[in-house]
C-alpha cells in the first residue's frame, strides 16, 4: 500500500511540474510580449518596461522558471499586474466560495442520482426505467450554464424568489445558502445524470452475486435488496468518479458562476484572462490543477484502500 | 482483416443502421442532428433576415409575426442570429475535432508502435494535459493568444488530443502482437504500411464513436467561452454571445434569452442521444455495464 502511495503521489507531483513547464514554454513560443497585449493601445514604452520587469519578464526565461517555482512552493504565487495584491490572497479569498459551491452541487447531484440510480435498477425494464434513461442522459446533455440563465430568469427575475447576483452576505447563513441554490442546481443537474446512470449500471453488475441472491431466496423486498445489500458493492466506482467530478463541477462553476455574478475562482480567473492579468491566470490555473489532483490522488488511494486489486494493477 | 465495416456483410451494416433507428432515443437524436446540420449548411437561404443588420428602430422586440424570435438590442432578427450560430457551432466542432482525431490518431500509432522510450514520454505529457482542469487550460491558453475563433479552435483540440492518443494508443499496443500484424511483419512489411494497412483500419472504428460523442461538449464549449466573450467575437453570430446579449437584456426583453437557449439544448441533446445510438448500434462492447 505504502509503495502504492509513494508512486501515485510521485507521479501527481511529475505532472504538476509538468503542466507548469508546458505553460510557460506557451507564453515563450507566442509571437508578441505579453506586456504589450496587456496594455492595448494605451502601451508607451515606460509604461511597457515598467509592466515588463513587474511580471519578471526582462529575466532569462530559465531565472523566471526557477523563481516561478521557488516562489510557489513558499505559499508566493506573484502579484496582481493592476492591483499589486498577492495572487494567492485573491484566490484564498473567493475559493471557499467556489468550494461551498462545488459541494452543494455534488451533494445534492449524489443524493438525487443515487435515489434516481436505485430506483430505476427497482424497476428496471419497465416505463420508469426507460424514461429516467433519457431523462439521464439529457441532464448529462444539456449545459450547465444555459440551466442557470433559465433559472436566473425564472426564480431570480420573475418570481423573485433567490437572489439573482452575488454569493450572500459573509458571516450571514441564511443568504449564502439562499445564494447557493440556483447555481449549485444548474451545477449539479449533469451530475444527477452521470450517478444515476452510473449507479444503475453497477448495481446491475451486482445483481448477480450470490450474497443478492441468497437475501432474495431469504424473501427480502427488493426495494431492501438494492437499497441495503447492492448499493454498498455499487457505490465504489461512484467514489472514483466522483473525484473526477469535482474537476469538472469546477470547470462549471467558471460558467455558471459568471452568469450569478457570484465571487469565485471561476469569476476571478475569466476577469484576469480579459485584462491579460497574467500571474492572477497562471496562479489560477497552478492553484486549481494542484487541488484537482490532490482530489483526485487522495480518491485513487482511499479506493486502493476499498479494493486491494486496484493496488495489484499499478504494480505490474 | 480489414477494417469493422468492411468486414461486416453488407446486411449487418445496414442492420446497424436499422437498429439506429429502431432504437427511439437514437431516432430523436438523429432527427435533431440533421435539423441541426441543415441549419448550418442552408443558413443563407433559411436565414429570413441578414444577421448582422442593424435596425435600431425596432431593438429588443418580443416575438411577432416578422420577427419570429424577435431582435435583439441592436434590431438585428434573433431567429437569423440563431440559424447562423449553427453554421459557427457546427464549424468549429467539424474543424476542432478533425484536427484533434488526426492528430490523436498519429501520436496514439506512434506511442503504441514506436520504442518504449517514446511511449512513455508522450504518455506522461499526454496525463498531464488530461488532469488539467480543462476549462482552466483553456482560459490559460486564451490569455496567452487572445480569445478568438483560431484560439478557441486550437484550444478544443489541445484538450481533445489526449483522449484519442490514448484510445488508439491502447488498441495499437493490442494489436500489435495480433497474429495477423505478426504474419506481415514476418514477410518483410515495413512498419509503415503494417500501421497503415493493418492498424489503422481496425483502431479507427471506436474512435469515430468517441469523437461523436465528443461533438456536443464541443458545441457547449464554444457557446460558453462565446458566453464569457472569450470565444467567437462579436458581430459574429455565436449561440453563445447571443446568449450573453440575452444575460445583458434579462429583465427589459427575456424572449432573447429563452430563445436564444432552444437550439443549443436541442443540438446538444440531440448529438447526445444520436451518440448514444450510434455506440450501441455499432459496437455494443463500449456500452457501460448491461441495460
Amino acid at each position: 500500500m505504502l509503495t502504492y502511495a509513494i508512486k501515485r503521489i510521485g507521479l501527481a507531483v511529475l505532472i504538476l511540474i509538468t503542466v507548469m513547464l508546458a505553460m510557460y514554454a506557451m507564453v515563450f513560443l507566442v509571437p508578441g510580449d505579453p506586456a504589450s497585449l496587456a496594455l492595448g493601445p494605451r502601451a508607451t514604452p515606460e509604461l511597457k518596461a515598467q509592466l515588463i520587469a513587474r511580471m519578471g519578464l526582462d529575466q532569462p526565461v530559465w531565472v523566471q522558471v526557477w523563481r516561478f517555482f521557488a516562489n510557489a512552493l513558499h505559499g508566493n504565487l506573484g502579484y496582481d499586474v493592476w492591483s499589486r495584491r498577492p495572487v494567492l490572497d485573491q484566490i484564498l479569498q473567493v475559493f471557499p466560495n467556489t468550494l461551498f459551491l462545488g459541494a452543494v452541487a455534488l451533494g445534492w447531484a449524489l443524493v438525487l442520482g443515487v435515489a434516481l440510480g436505485c430506483a430505476a435498477v427497482v424497476w428496471r425494464g419497465t416505463v420508469v426505467d426507460a424514461v429516467l434513461g433519457i431523462l439521464s442522459v439529457s441532464m448529462i446533455a444539456v449545459p450547465p450554464f444555459v440551466i442557470a440563465l433559465y433559472l436566473l430568469l425564472i426564480f431570480a427575475v420573475w418570481l423573485g424568489w433567490l437572489p439573482a447576483i452575488g454569493a450572500g452576505t459573509p458571516g450571514d447563513w441564511a443568504s449564502q445558502f439562499r445564494a447557493v441554490l440556483l447555481p449549485a442546481f444548474s451545477i449539479g443537474i449533469t451530475w444527477v445524470g452521470y450517478l444515476a446512470r452510473l449507479v444503475r449500471a453497477s448495481m446491475l453488475e451486482v445483481m448477480g452475486a450470490n450474497h443478492i441472491r441468497t437475501a432474495r431466496a431469504f424473501g427480502l423486498s427488493e426495494l431492501r435488496i438494492v437499497t441495503r445489500y447492492a448499493l454498498r458493492l455499487a457505490i465504489i466506482p461512484t467514489v472514483a468518479i466522483l473525484a473526477v467530478g469535482f474537476g469538472s463541477i469546477l470547470s462549471s462553476a467558471v460558467f455558471v458562476e459568471t452568469v450569478f455574478s457570484r465571487p469565485g475562482i471561476g469569476t476571478l480567473v475569466t476577469s484576469a484572462v480579459a485584462k491579460r492579468n497574467y500571474p492572477v491566470v497562471m496562479g489560477s490555473v497552478l492553484f486549481m490543477t494542484a487541488f484537482y489532483l490532490v482530489v483526485v490522488t487522495a480518491a485513487d488511494l482511499l479506493i486502493a484502500r476499498l479494493d486491494p486489486r486496484v493496488r495489484d494493477v499499478f504494480r505490474g | 482483416m480489414s477494417s469493422v465495416a468492411e468486414a461486416l456483410p453488407a446486411s449487418r451494416r445496414s442492420g446497424a443502421l436499422h437498429r439506429l433507428m429502431r432504437d427511439r432515443m437514437g431516432a430523436m437524436g438523429a432527427v435533431l442532428v440533421a435539423a441541426f446540420v441543415a441549419m448550418a449548411l442552408f443558413a443563407p437561404w433559411l436565414a429570413p433576415y441578414d444577421p448582422l443588420k442593424l435596425d435600431v428602430m425596432h431593438k429588443l422586440m418580443p416575438p411577432s409575426l416578422a420577427h419570429w424570435a424577435g431582435t435583439d438590442q441592436l434590431g438585428r432578427d434573433t431567429l437569423s442570429r440563431l440559424i447562423w450560430g449553427a453554421r459557427t457551432a457546427l464549424g468549429v466542432a467539424v474543424s476542432s475535432i478533425g484536427l484533434a482525431g488526426a492528430i490523436g490518431i498519429a501520436l496514439g500509432l506512434v506511442a503504441g508502435y514506436g520504442p518504449r522510450w517514446l511511449d512513455m514520454a508522450l504518455v506522461l505529457v499526454l496525463d498531464s494535459l488530461s488532469s488539467l482542469p480543462m476549462i482552466m487550460f483553456a482560459l490559460a491558453v486564451i490569455t496567452v493568444l487572445g480569445p478568438g475563433k483560431g484560439t478557441l479552435i486550437l484550444v478544443i483540440v489541445l484538450v481533445s488530443i489526449p483522449g484519442y492518443a490514448r484510445l488508439i494508443r491502447a488498441q495499437t499496443l493490442t494489436l500489435k502482437n495480433a497474429d495477423f500484424v505478426q504474419a506481415e511483419r514476418t514477410m518483410g512489411a515495413g512498419p509503415g504500411r503494417i500501421l497503415a494497412r493493418h492498424i489503422l483500419p481496425n483502431v479507427v472504428g471506436p474512435l469515430v464513436i468517441v469523437l461523436s460523442m465528443d461533438v456536443p461538449v464541443v458545441i457547449m464549449l464554444e457557446a460558453g467561452l462565446s458566453y464569457l466573450n472569450l470565444g467567437v467575437k462579436p458581430p459574429e453570430p455565436s449561440w453563445g454571445n447571443i446568449l450573453y446579449d440575452g444575460y445583458t437584456s434579462l429583465r427589459s426583453q427575456p424572449a432573447l434569452v429563452i430563445a436564444a437557449g432552444v437550439p443549443l439544448v436541442l443540438s446538444t441533446i440531440g448529438f447526445t442521444f444520436l451518440g448514444e445510438g450510434l455506440r450501441d448500434a455499432l459496437d455494443p462492447r463500449l456500452k457501460v455495464g448491461p441495460r
